[in-house]
């Protein structure tokens, strides 16, 4: 079955989706996540979607429902690498995605997880 | 009295002669002529022109159907004529008299022509009426469309011009608006802030609505879409040039900012912007001292 990849960085998660996500492939991902985030005791967890083009109220929602899970795991997360349409998308559906920290791209998206890691160790 | 078939279009053309300066002189002495923008020149050539062509429109046609193929090069003077008028500043009436204005003198002639047989002369005179109406309503009819065509440009012009993102400084973008927001125009307004966010690379942008006139619950609605769009991209958004009024309509209408940085000027958003960049502006004397 299709995966996607969850890759370990020190104590962040790094997720890259590059194939268009459908309904399926976003509960595996919500699922292996989660149980990655347990395993590994992961403070951040990064999801790039440069390369999404196509989001639905679906996929939305998952996004947030991740950054939910991740908070209650004690890990933040932060989404890079949005889209101008995908974001314009996103509002007219209604979903803001209040809980979630955003990025424009990876590296701006690790300073952050990295920062609020560092602030967590003191 | 000409003997044969007595047809229109050959009354035209062998009166042309003497209707056309009639015709010509009608035109100018009607009231709704401007003779401020058209020249007698060119209002004769017209004339002419239109004389010409009516008789072998309607040596084709019998019945009066002007949107037949038998009419198309009538149509196109009089859409080339209708199209320069409007462009000119003529009115759509003041348009049409141009063919309306036909009518005294071939009425005159038919009058001379057909003297010995007046059902004749009622008839002619009926179609020729029924002739001439339709094609004052078609250049009326291309006036407006021409009308509306400029409309359209001018519009699309006015979006062009009225959205501009600048770059103030690295990582500072700002967005200022003029005019009212409305949603085609938000639209453009946000692909263009988050196409220039993706280009630069840009984490905060500035929105001043100094030029909005006013802002209501759909407009502020609109603000703070474009603000949570540039959000989920991962920049920030502060909203300036707000003024007393516009600050006190957004509390009586009950619109919640309280997410979205706001402030009064747009320098002050800019000394937000590089505060959270962690820069400074600094006097030069300062510095040498």
């Amino acid at each position: 079955m299709e995966r996607i990849p969850i890759l370990k960085m020190g104590d962040s998660l790094l997720v890259s989706i590059q194939v268009d996500m459908h309904d399926r492939l976003a509960m595996t991902l919500q699922e292996d996540l989660t149980n990655r985030i347990a395993e590994t005791r992961a403070r951040g967890v990064l999801i790039d979607i440069s390369a999404l083009e196509i989001v639905d109220s679906f996929i939305g929602r998952m996004l947030a429902n991740i950054a939910g899970m991740a908070s209650v795991l004690d890990a933040s997360t932060v989404v890079v690498g949005m889209r101008p349409a995908v974001a314009i998308t996103l509002v007219e559906l209604g979903l803001s995605l209040p809980g979630v920290r955003t990025a424009l791209n990876v590296e701006k998206g690790m300073e952050l997880i990295g920062r609020n890691g560092n602030s967590r160790a003191h | 009295m000409p003997t044969g078939e007595w047809t229109a279009g050959d009354f035209i053309r062998r009166h042309s002669d003497t209707l056309l300066p009639n015709w010509v002189r009608h035109q100018r002495d009607s009231t709704s002529l401007r003779r401020d923008l058209i020249s007698d020149r060119d209002l004769e050539q017209q004339s002419k022109q239109f004389l010409s062509l009516l008789p072998e429109a309607m040596r084709n046609g019998h019945t009066p159907d002007v949107n037949g193929p038998e009419w198309n090069s009538v149509r196109e003077l009089l859409a080339e004529i209708s199209q320069t008028r409007a462009r000119l500043g003529f009115s759509p009436s003041e348009t049409a008299t141009f063919v309306f204005s036909l009518k005294q003198p071939i009425f005159e002639a038919l009058r001379r022509d057909l003297k010995t047989d007046p059902e004749r002369l009622a008839i002619e005179t009926w179609n020729t009426t029924m002739l001439l109406d339709q094609l004052g309503l078609y250049t009326t009819e291309v006036h407006r469309k021409g009308r509306d065509e400029v409309i359209a440009r001018q519009q699309e012009e006015m979006l062009e011009l009225s959205t501009p993102v600048v770059k103030l400084w690295e990582g500072i973008l700002a967005l200022p608006l003029i005019g009212t927001l409305d949603s085609a125009r938000t639209q453009i307004v946000m692909e263009n802030l988050l196409q220039m966010i993706v280009e630069t690379g840009a984490g905060i942008a500035i929105i001043d609505i100094t030029g909005v006139p006013t802002v209501d619950t759909l407009v502020a609605q609109h603000l703070l879409k474009t603000v949570a769009a540039a959000r989920l991209m991962g920049a920030e958004c502060i909203i300036s040039g707000i003024r007393p009024q516009i600050a006190q309509t957004i509390v009586h209408l009950g619109v919640e900012l309280q997410d979205v940085v706001t402030k009064a000027t747009l320098a002050d958003a800019f000394a937000v912007a590089l505060e959270r960049l962690n820069l400074t502006v600094a006097s030069r004397r300062a510095g040498v001292a």
